[in-house]
């Protein structure tokens, strides 16, 4: 671990209301995103002024030198957006907070993500320009959800992992969001009979192993651990970031298709994972709760495996056993995810991994220290934190 | 009758790939390959990752695939797919091409007979102005 005063640690979140598609409209997304930032800072004690960096993601049309001038942040020294569709920058937006503060390029860096669907494209709607869409669209691969449905088939049969275990994520995901009044899912129950009763997107993805389309922002803000000293917010430790993508991935699903064999039904993360737990001074069964990309089911179980918290395979015997559960081993996804909370493209999940080390959870883990995250899976590139109570 | 209508999406070809398309448009399928050290690479790309040599040579790819993995869409991202749901994209792989996957359709089978090793066949799909895509059927 870094033990320098520049050590990052965030010290503050901010979200708007979470709604479903289309929901907000009263508001510009450039204003909830613009007030979810504000949010973030008050409730870390600080104020636009001290504000000196942003970072966010996957072509966020919120423009960081915008953001400046609207919130009247005196000086910028650092703005930074990482590349690839999804959400594979979330923890990497994170990382480059860290690298910023870490370095000195800036103290106090503010990673947001806004997005209000009705009041522009629909994101990840067909048709829009992607790097290798020639090798795509024309055949009828138009949607996130059909790229990735090719990814889960061949890990299904690669390994014993069933609709059961996909079912399994979509239902304690649901059950957790039932207990969090800031879920798009609050009051939406879901039983084993209606997720198999459930439309097919994508065989083999029904409706709800599909995360939400939610109109919502979300921001959190990173700062060295001397500046988080003299706040009154309890700080939390960011022990180790990282980001990238394995060979040969390339648009990975989004496009290319290309990945190596030994890759494909993966989440790209398999590197990322060793280099995290190695950097934090930590092994897999040291966390005690994770909050897992869930753009789709699938992808979580291999997560699972890919971050070693089972072997290869034993995923879906692993979420059977009710590991993921609020009273499990490895409570997953404890706000509801991005299947029942809000699908705010991996924020809202940073946002209850902090939760979670303040004590502040719906779902609360017990004597929670450490917690994993995650961004986008099975894109490129793709990311993730491990965090650390102070 | 092309499978989809006008209103698909097509290929727009590129500076790097326009030597692929032009090959579909003659109803062929071949893979780029590295002319000096002979590694395969999909999409199209206009340097070798092994060797960096940017001389290429494309080899056909054989008239048969194996499917490596597939999904059968239920949802109409695109209103061209509305009418003709639900279909079958698949991931591919042939013969000799190594370490190339492709995505193409599978026609004329039904959801219950798909599986992953199944072995297809190369059809030509006419979507007008001169251009063909590659689709696949089963084999037998
Ligand atoms: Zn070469």
């Amino acid at each position: 671990m870094n033990a320098s005063k520049r050590r990052p640690a965030i010290v503050g979140t901010g979200q708007s209301e979470y709604t479903k598609w289309g929901g907000i409209q009263d508001r510009s997304q450039f204003r909830i995103t613009a007030e979810a930032i504000l949010a973030a800072l008050a409730d870390a004690g600080l104020t636009a002024d001290d504000v000196d960096g942003f970072a966010s993601f996957s072509n966020d049309g919120n423009e960081a030198p915008v953001m400046q001038a609207a919130l009247g942040v005196p000086e910028l020294r650092w703005s930074s957006m990482v590349w690839g569709g999804g959400g594979g920058g979330s923890c990497a937006a994170v990382a480059q907070a860290v690298a910023a503060v870490d370095s000195g390029h800036a103290d106090v860096v503010v990673v947001y993500r806004g997005l209000c669907q009705g009041q522009g494209r629909r994101f990840g709607q067909a048709g829009a320009h992607r790097t290798h869409g020639s090798f795509t669209a024309p055949f009828g691969l138009f949607a996130p959800s059909q790229m990735l449905a090719l990814m889960v088939q061949r890990f299904m049969f690669e390994t014993p992992a069933t609709s059961d275990h996909l079912c399994e994520i979509a239902l304690s995901s649901r059950a957790n969001a039932n207990r969090n009044p800031n879920a798009v899912m609050r009051d939406r129950t879901l039983s084993r009979e209606e997720y198999f009763a459930s439309r097919w997107i994508a065989e083999p993805l029904r409706l709800f192993d599909c995360c939400l389309e939610t109109d919502g922002a979300a921001a959190v803000v990173i700062t060295t651990a001397e500046r988080a000293r003299d706040l009154d917010r309890q700080s939390v430790d960011i022990l180790a970031a990282a980001h990238g993508s394995g060979p040969g991935w390339n648009t990975g699903p989004l496009g290319a298709h290309n990945m190596p064999d030994a890759d494909y039904a993966s989440t790209n993360n398999r590197r990322i994972a060793r280099e995290l737990f190695a950097r934090a001074g930590l092994a897999p069964g040291e966390i005690d709760t994770v909050q897992i990309y869930d753009h789709f089911s699938g992808l979580v179980l291999m997560a699972l495996e890919d971050f070693g918290f089972c072997g290869r395979g034993e995923s879906g015997d692993f979420v059977a056993s009710g590991a993921i559960r609020r009273d499990g081993s490895l409570p997953l996804n404890t706000s509801g995810g991005q299947l029942s909370e809000a699908y705010v493209h991996g924020v809202n999940l940073i946002i209850e991994g902090v939760r979670q080390l303040r004590g502040e959870s719906c779902n609360q883990v017990a004597d929670a220290r450490t917690c994993l995250v995650t961004g986008g899976l099975g894109v490129s590139p793709t990311s993730a934190i491990i965090l650390g109570r102070s | 009758m092309a499978l989809f209508p006008d209103i698909m999406p097509r290929p727009e070809p590129n500076m790097d790939d326009a030597a692929f398309w032009e090959n579909c448009a003659a109803r062929r399928l071949a893979f780029q390959a590295c002319a000096a050290c002979g590694v395969f690479r999909h999409p199209p790309s206009p340097l070798c990752p092994a060797c960096h040599a940017p001389e290429t040579r494309w080899v056909d790819a054989p008239g048969t695939a194996e499917i490596y993995s597939f999904t059968v869409v239920h949802y109409p991202s695109h209103p061209a797919v509305r009418e003709h749901l639900p279909y079958v994209v698949a991931v591919l792989r042939f013969d000799g091409i190594e370490g190339v996957k492709f995505v193409s359709n599978v026609t004329g089978v039904s959801a219950e007979k798909l599986r992953i090793g199944m072995k297809v066949r190369l059809w030509w799909d006419d979507i007008g102005e001169g251009m063909h895509l590659p689709r696949f059927r089963p084999a037998q």
